[in-house]
């Protein structure tokens, strides 16, 4: 079996992600909705520390914090931060058999779905916030012409190193009778050390250490700072060349694991 | 009253019971409740190891703002959050089975979706708010004790309003259940910071509309003494009762509303 | 019981339903699901309620258990408004979705049956012992422990009706109550439905696909069309009504010439040299009686059958005809 499938099966495979998140509109548009007001309370109070640190904290300025806040918001929805469980549920069901028959390979085909899932992200969770943030706050415009497409390669990389970490915790339901407790675990953990509910370089030493020995950072404050160029250059490209790492690292992990649990399921028999 | 609650108790017993079958997975989904508290705070953390004070509070005093805040909604989520799975029954069209019983729908919905381990975030919250109240500097009085005691209860009145409302727009917005999260979950974030950070719309819409601004902000406000300073009558953070009693009535309605158009519709 | 249990008068159900015209536009079209539809039901009455897929049996359920307002029209259901008095009716009637569960997926049945008797306020004793006689008739003690979700289709259909008959209503509804049953639990079910129909005078009324559920249980038989009522009355009447022919199959004891000249018959069919012969006739033209007594003295019969109308092609014809006028 090939690892990757033919350009056509691949195409497919987006677009059918695409459509299948395409059917909830007025799903996205509400989730759009509720990450803008939430984007509305973390601008203002980190504008308010901004106020007390004397106008800057941790080298973001105003412009630079309202900038973190819109995209990290904006994100949300094309990294999926909160709850994923169709592969365990999957498992669950003993579905999971079905996937197995198919001449594709799993982890591959699930990774073409989410990327067709976050392009479907892009249109409305991504757009809204950004737009209200550029109305009413005010977004820093990137000084380089490469800045955008550097973001754009690493958006895509944020949302492959977010998979990766899903399906991992996704793949723990082949040996967990409930996944629910991890998966709480996982997402608060992740939504915290990617930089999700304050930007990483805020967290006290300690903190931010143990941030970036996981490939957290990678989901969210990575593509932050190469939009809001805190990185240039030849710097940018080490951080993008870093989220390749953690991609990389997650996949092969993912491989290996999926790899035990399917021999775990032709022996036991599900 | 003991005998009207009966039905719903049965319920709620049973919920319990089969909650508690696996106890793993229920410590487990305690602890992620208590953890869940904790992540949040953790934001509340980090900012002030940047910071001395935001909007003029200080460390102890936002910690005040987030016990009070969370204590009340972590309760009022105990109680009613589970309605905000209101559109997945419209949507499957159990709602019916609902109806079909001689008991309040929305008692129903509340009893037969109960969580018990949501506990878990309210201990959290509580732990937080009483040390908060150890910590911070409050010049107690018999009223501001009654004031530090009503107000996460009358938070829990407010939030399970919000809940409440915000649910019945579900059986119009069949789909849009998420964005209830803007004001219920939003309400609740909010509220864990000085409304001096926000911009006027944001806290003319936070104190008028959705009245979030009485859950923690304004009493912690008469609870340091600093009311009056801040733009307040003296009397403004003991207005958290008529705030609650009229968001129930507003919530009442347009739940009574809600479930007039599922009928009206048979969506 | 005395007076009517159900009272429908010219009710009616709009559902406005936006189909897609052409790119953008949606165009708005009011589907009338229930028009004009009025019928009595007396206490203690079985009435079968039928008619195809979308003819609007589950909205006249809905409209009745308060669970959808009528457009216009009246109703009352053991004397109440079902929508302004939803609760009150709820403690008065029971309802069996057949795709949709009133127990608790996750509890023992037992649990579901017990949180159902604090719901209504049974009386302890009361419960207990409407409960038992569920249990017997319906065999339900060996599943009672096992949560509703393993349960088979046949045992929770078994407990759905049972939760619905838990506080003795007035009225029992069912709406296809026996739909992916196995032919035992059916069997079993119908029986079941017949007895406490008789020992409590149960009033019930019960929509369908399954024919044979109609022909073992109903006095009394709706037919729907379309949202109309087409048809009020028993089986046999709607058999006259759609002119359905009854078969005489006869055994003669000798082969015989064809009996085509049987008054009020047309013959069907000669098979083994004319030792079996079917005639048809419809009940309007002449009696079984007079036919078997025509058939007799022409020639010597060793056997007679008749086959009644199978009530699937009754129906059938009786679409047919109301489409016709």
């Amino acid at each position: 079996m090939r690892l990757l499938p033919p350009p056509r099966t691949a195409a497919a495979l987006v677009a059918a992600g695409f459509r299948r998140w395409a059917t909830y509109r007025q799903a996205a548009l509400a989730g759009a909705f509720t990450n803008t007001v939430f984007g509305v309370v973390k601008v203002s109070v980190l504008l308010g520390v901004a106020a007390a640190a004397g106008g800057s904290v941790a080298g973001y300025d105003r412009l630079e914090l309202s900038t973190y806040t819109w995209l990290s918001q904006g994100l949300i929805g094309v990294v999926h931060v909160f709850g994923w469980t169709e592969v365990a549920e999957r498992v669950r069901s003993g579905d999971i058999a079905i996937d197995l028959a198919r001449p594709l390979d799993l982890q591959v085909a699930w990774l073409l779905q989410d990327l067709g899932r976050a392009a479907y992200a892009t249109g409305v969770r991504f757009v809204v916030p950004l737009a209200v943030g550029a109305l009413f706050f005010g977004l820093r415009v990137p000084g380089s012409v490469w800045t955008l497409p550097l973001f754009v390669v690493s958006t895509v990389l944020a949302v492959v190193v977010s998979f990766g970490c899903r399906l991992l915790v996704n793949l723990c339901a082949f040996w967990l009778l409930d996944v629910r407790g991890l998966v709480t675990f996982y997402v608060l953990t992740s939504t915290l050390l990617m930089g999700m509910i304050v930007p990483v370089p805020l967290f006290p030493t300690w903190l931010r250490v143990l941030a970036y020995a996981t490939p957290f950072p990678a989901i969210v404050q990575a593509p932050v700072d190469v939009a809001t160029e805190r990185l240039s250059g030849l710097d940018a490209l080490a951080l993008v060349a870093s989220q390749l790492g953690w991609a990389a690292l997650v996949l092969v992990l993912g491989r290996i694991v999926l790899a035990r649990a399917t021999r775990r399921l032709v022996v036991q028999g599900g | 009253m003991a005998s009207a609650l009966t039905p719903y108790a049965a319920i709620v017993r049973s919920r319990v019971a089969a909650q508690a079958t696996y106890r793993t997975s229920f410590a487990a989904e305690v602890a992620g409740q208590v953890f869940l508290t904790v992540v949040e705070f953790a934001e509340v953390y980090v900012i002030f190891t940047r910071v001395e004070a935001v909007g003029g509070f200080s460390y102890a005093e936002v910690a005040l703002l987030f016990g009070l805040a969370a204590t009340g909604f972590s309760l009022a989520d105990l109680v009613v959050g589970q309605v905000e799975h209101v559109s997945r029954h419209v949507r499957d069209g159990s709602f019916d089975v609902f109806l079909l019983r001689p008991l309040s729908a929305l008692a129903q919905l509340a009893s037969s979706e109960f969580q018990l381990r949501r506990v878990g975030r309210l201990a959290q919250a509580l732990v937080i708010l009483v040390v908060a109240l150890v910590v911070v500097d409050v010049q107690w009085t018999p009223a501001r004790v009654l004031l530090a005691v009503l107000t996460p209860l009358l938070g829990a009145v407010v939030f399970g309003a919000i809940f409440v409302a915000t649910a019945a727009v579900s059986f119009w917005l069949v789909e849009g259940q998420e964005a209830a999260n803007a004001f219920t979950y939003g309400g609740n974030y909010l509220s864990s910071w000085p409304f001096d950070v926000f911009a006027v719309a944001v806290r003319s819409f936070f104190t008028f509309v959705v009245p979030t601004a009485f859950v923690a902000y304004v009493p912690t406000l008469g609870l340091l003494g600093r009311a009056e300073s801040s733009g307040f009558a003296s009397w403004v953070p003991w207005c958290t009762p008529l705030v609650a009693f009229l968001t129930c009535g507003v919530a009442a309605l347009a739940w009574r509303t809600g479930v007039r158009h599922y009928v009206g519709t048979g969506s | 019981m005395t007076g009517a249990v159900i009272e429908v008068e010219e009710l009616r159900r709009d559902f406005v339903v936006r189909r897609s015209a052409g790119r953008l536009r949606r165009e708005r079209h009011v589907v009338a699901a229930v028009d004009g539809v009025s019928f009595s039901v007396p206490g203690g009455q079985t009435v079968g309620y039928i008619g195809a897929n979308g003819a609007g049996k589950s909205t006249t359920i809905k409209l009745l258990t308060g669970i959808l307002v009528p457009t216009s029209g009246r109703v009352r259901v053991c004397g109440l408004d079902p929508v302004r008095q939803r609760r009150d009716l709820a403690r008065r009637i029971g309802v069996v979705f057949g795709q949709r569960s009133a127990l608790w997926w996750d509890l023992p049945l037992g649990d579901s049956f017990r949180i159902l008797a604090a719901i209504h306020r049974l009386p302890a004793a009361a419960a207990h012992q409407r409960l038992e006689e569920c249990v017997e008739i319906l065999d339900m003690a060996a599943f009672l422990a096992t949560p509703v979700r393993q349960l088979s289709l046949g045992q929770r259909m078994r407990g759905e009706v049972t939760a619905a008959l838990l506080h003795s209503p007035e009225l029992l509804v069912l709406d296809e109550p026996t739909i992916g049953l196995d032919v035992v639990t059916k069997q079993r079910l119908r029986s079941f439905l017949r007895t406490s129909q008789e020992r409590y005078g149960t009033t019930v009324l019960l929509t369908t696909h399954d024919l044979p559920d109609i022909e073992r249980l109903s006095d009394r038989i709706l037919v729907l069309d379309r949202g109309r009522l087409v048809f009020d009355g028993d089986l046999a009447g709607l058999v006259a009504r759609v002119g359905a022919e009854r078969v005489l199959v006869v055994d003669l004891a000798q082969p015989g010439p064809a009996l085509d000249d049987v008054p009020g018959t047309s013959l069907r069919s000669v098979e083994a040299d004319g030792m079996r012969q079917q005639l048809a006739f419809r009940a309007q033209d002449t009696s079984a009686a007079a036919v078997v007594a025509a058939v007799t003295s022409r020639a010597e019969l060793t056997d007679l059958t008749i086959r009644e109308p199978h009530i699937e092609d009754v129906v059938q014809r009786l679409y047919v005809t109301s489409q016709r006028s």
